[in-house]
């Protein structure tokens, strides 16, 4: 019935394995950053996405009462630059926010157990939800966001759903998939610069080394730290646009599922590493489309997961996580 | 002699006229009968079932105050309790067993209205069968609670450790639900289909019968798979649906377990297919979930009875007081809740007035409904506690409301 080596599925099974992928990857980027930094496990990252998507959604239904889009004309003509004002609006939103939680929850912990601050984290991460549940409860009139706040909703398609590789080809692509590799790839390289080329991003990797004698070598550790915060979260925005966008739905139970998978990639990476995170991120999104395809969905968690442990047990630190990594 | 029976005759008619002073002052005085009793719903209140467990509720309290808050003068009391967690966004199984645990703690508790979910009856009807409460659902429509045969091997006993049935339920069952979609497909002319599941007690189960019709109804089965319900998407199940050339999916789930998500994904997948849906996806949140843009024109509903607007008969009168006093149009499922709270406030009132409100005598009661005329029309409890109505009707989408195409077994 299904033929193993049909090219077309094959292609398009790559294709989806890679944009979900980017978008995990760009959550990933959030967590093993924040790990890097402080060795806290921020189980509030995925749920800060979550919210970055509520506010997309609610400056979608705002740009629409204002007649700023036309919602008739949602899927079929592209809003560049209202995706591209969500993407820096909710980058920054969630940057925030990640900012605030550090400096509320996680800074008054930072010399207590790792224990508590992991606690503080999922305390935040149930706040987040509530507050996201509050969230989809507020009237929304032209999205119909009203009324169930706990529904998923139905988030409009920013971008043209036309097959850029032609109505009769059976691998579809849109600007959907372009979308998500035009955004994330720019980020990520960006990212990477940045820890790289600049002298905060040379405090970063000095405090992951060793905290204490960055301080003494005079880096404001807390200020490095809030950066940290601010960037992770900045890039759980974008996703949070990239991820409502692919989707078109946003639910305040979105946060736990794509903050496991990201967390997941990020151990797989190596957690710590910034490339780690960005290579675990494609590998589960790969691994995922490929299972669905030729395993079955029923076994693909099973699968993502039996991978993440025979790669532990092979390599403890995760594929690209050195002993002496480099972390940020 | 004659003075001396004269005597006894006088004595044996006081004695009688006693006796029977004394039958009517026990009676009036009703040492047997509470001065008030509670029913309780355990329904999914947090999550996305929220707007169908509120219609369900508002029948449930329309039903009551219909009754005047009262059987036979004594005050029947209503709580609403909920059985979903917010970390779940569905039902919870330790949330309902919690729940059974409180309503038979209860004593003033004499019958439980619930649940929604098949898998979370599960849970509570081993409990609530041990303890001899009655309980009644509005939604469960899994065959294997009740019928022997249809579901697992020790099904239903496993759910009735005291031996004795105390589960009923007032909407039809998904074997028949599971062969009118097939049926359905059929007519679609369909040839091939492609069927997954929630992997839940309720969704795998009308999968399964689905499968079996179909493969009855000669149509080609070219896969049968469970899905993650908390996936981001399912465009790579779509890919696989497009690759099979299906011309029908079967989606055993229901809102709650990512329907709306399966059905956007075939259309961003550009799947020429059809998508059927069982009564989970009956509500209004699966219209806003999905958008219509993914439901119109490609997905069809099946549900165990039909859209209240389309009822006859007492259901109509329902249905235009629900109207009338929430100002909304009624969920698919508030009749159920409606019928459930009628049926069991009959009972309680026939058991009053037998003299008895105990759990044993509301339970006798609800096991005798026979002839039952309500809104969903004149129906009876069967041996196993199921309704004996199964009017059937499948739906589809259409300017953004529920449009029913078809109404079977009427």
């Amino acid at each position: 019935m299904f033929d193993w080596f049909d090219s077309d599925v094959l292609l398009q099974q790559l294709l989806l394995g890679l944009s979900n992928g980017m978008i995990i990857a760009l959550i990933a980027l959030g967590y093993t950053m924040v790990y890097g930094i402080i060795e806290l496990i921020n189980f509030a990252h995925g749920d800060l996405f979550m919210l970055g998507s509520f506010l997309a959604l609610t400056l979608v239904g705002a740009a629409m009462n204002c007649g700023l889009v036309d919602p008739a004309l949602m899927g079929e003509s592209s809003h560049w630059w209202l995706l591209g004002t969500l993407v820096v609006v909710c980058g920054i939103f969630c940057g925030g926010l990640n900012l605030c939680i550090d400096h509320f929850a996680y800074k008054p912990l930072r010399r207590a157990s790792k224990l508590s601050q992991l606690v503080a984290a999922i305390g935040v991460s149930f706040i987040i939800v509530n507050l996201g549940l509050f969230w989809g409860g507020l009237p929304m009139e032209v999205l119909g966001g009203g009324g169930a706040a706990a529904a998923p909703k139905d988030f409009p398609h920013l971008v043209s759903d036309v097959n850029l590789l032609g109505e009769e080809s059976f691998v579809v692509m849109t600007w959907n998939d372009v979308v998500i590799f035009v955004v994330t790839i720019p980020l990520m390289i960006g990212l990477t610069l940045f820890v790289k080329f600049t002298k905060l991003g040379m405090a970063m990797r000095a405090t992951a080394q060793h905290a204490t004698a960055a301080r003494l070598m005079g880096v404001d550790v807390n200020k490095v730290i809030a950066a940290t915060f601010a960037i992770g979260g900045f890039l759980g925005g974008a996703a949070s646009v990239l991820y409502a966008n692919y989707n078109s739905t946003v639910s305040f139970q979105m946060g736990f599922r794509a903050g496991m998978d990201a967390f997941t990639a990020a151990v797989l990476g190596g957690i710590g590493s910034l490339p780690g995170a960005m290579l675990g991120g494609l590998l589960i999104g790969l691994v995922r489309a490929m299972s669905d395809q030729y395993v079955g969905s029923e076994w693909t968690n099973v699968v993502v997961f039996s991978l993440l442990v025979l790669i532990l047990i092979f390599r403890p630190t995760g594929l690209l996580g050195l002993k002496q990594r480099e972390k940020v | 002699m004659q003075r001396h029976s004269t005597l006894l005759t006088t004595a044996i008619t006081a004695c009688t006229l006693a006796g029977a002073a004394c039958g009517v002052q026990a009676q009036t005085s009703a040492p047997l009968l509470p001065s008030s009793v509670k029913i309780v719903s355990s329904l999914p209140r947090t999550g996305s079932a929220n707007a169908q467990t509120t219609a369900m509720v508002n029948g449930i309290r329309m039903a009551l105050t219909e009754a005047g808050g009262k059987v036979n003068g004594v005050e029947v009391l209503y709580e609403d309790w909920d059985d979903a967690s917010p970390q779940r966004g569905n039902w919870d199984p330790a949330i309902e067993a919690a729940n059974a645990d409180k309503g038979i703690a209860d004593a003033m508790v004499v019958a439980y209205i619930g649940t929604y979910n098949s898998g979370a009856a599960k849970v509570s009807m081993p409990k609530l069968n041990a303890a001899g409460l009655a309980m009644v659902s509005p939604g469960n429509t899994y065959p294997g609670l009740t019928k022997p045969g249809t579901g697992e091997a020790n099904e239903p006993m496993v759910y009735r450790p005291s031996g004795a049935i105390n589960y009923f339920r007032v909407v039809p069952t998904d074997d028949v639900q599971g062969f009118v979609a097939a049926e359905f497909a059929k007519t679609l002319n369909a040839t091939k289909v492609f069927i997954l599941h929630d992997r839940e007690l309720y969704g795998k189960g009308i999968a399964d019968v689905f499968n079996k019709s179909a493969k009855a109804l000669g149509m080609e089965v070219v896969e049968f798979d469970g899905l993650d319900t908390k996936a981001a998407n399912y465009k790579a199940i779509a890919t696989k649906v497009k690759q099979s050339k299906a011309e029908v999916v079967f989606y055993g789930g229901t809102t709650q377990t990512n329907a709306a998500q399966l059905a956007k994904d075939l259309l961003a997948q550009k799947v020429d297919v059809k998508l059927i849906v069982p009564d989970g996806c009956f509500e209004e949140a699966f219209i806003k979930a999905a958008g219509t843009n993914a439901l119109e024109g490609r997905c069809y509903i099946t549900f165990g009875g039909v859209e209240p607007k389309l009822l006859g008969g007492q259901g109509k009168v329902f249905y235009e007081n629900y109207k009338r006093l929430y100002g909304m149009e009624p969920e698919a499922y508030a009749t159920y809740g409606y019928e459930a709270a009628k049926v069991v406030l009959a009972a309680m009132e026939r058991a009053a007035q037998a003299g008895s409100l105990s759990r044993s005598a509301v339970l006798k009661e609800i096991a005798a409904t026979k002839g039952f005329s309500g809104a969903l029309g004149t129906w009876s409890f069967d041996e196993n506690g199921d309704t004996t109505n199964k009017v059937m009707s499948v739906n589809t989408v259409k300017n953004g409301d529920f449009e029913t195409v078809k109404v079977i077994g009427n």
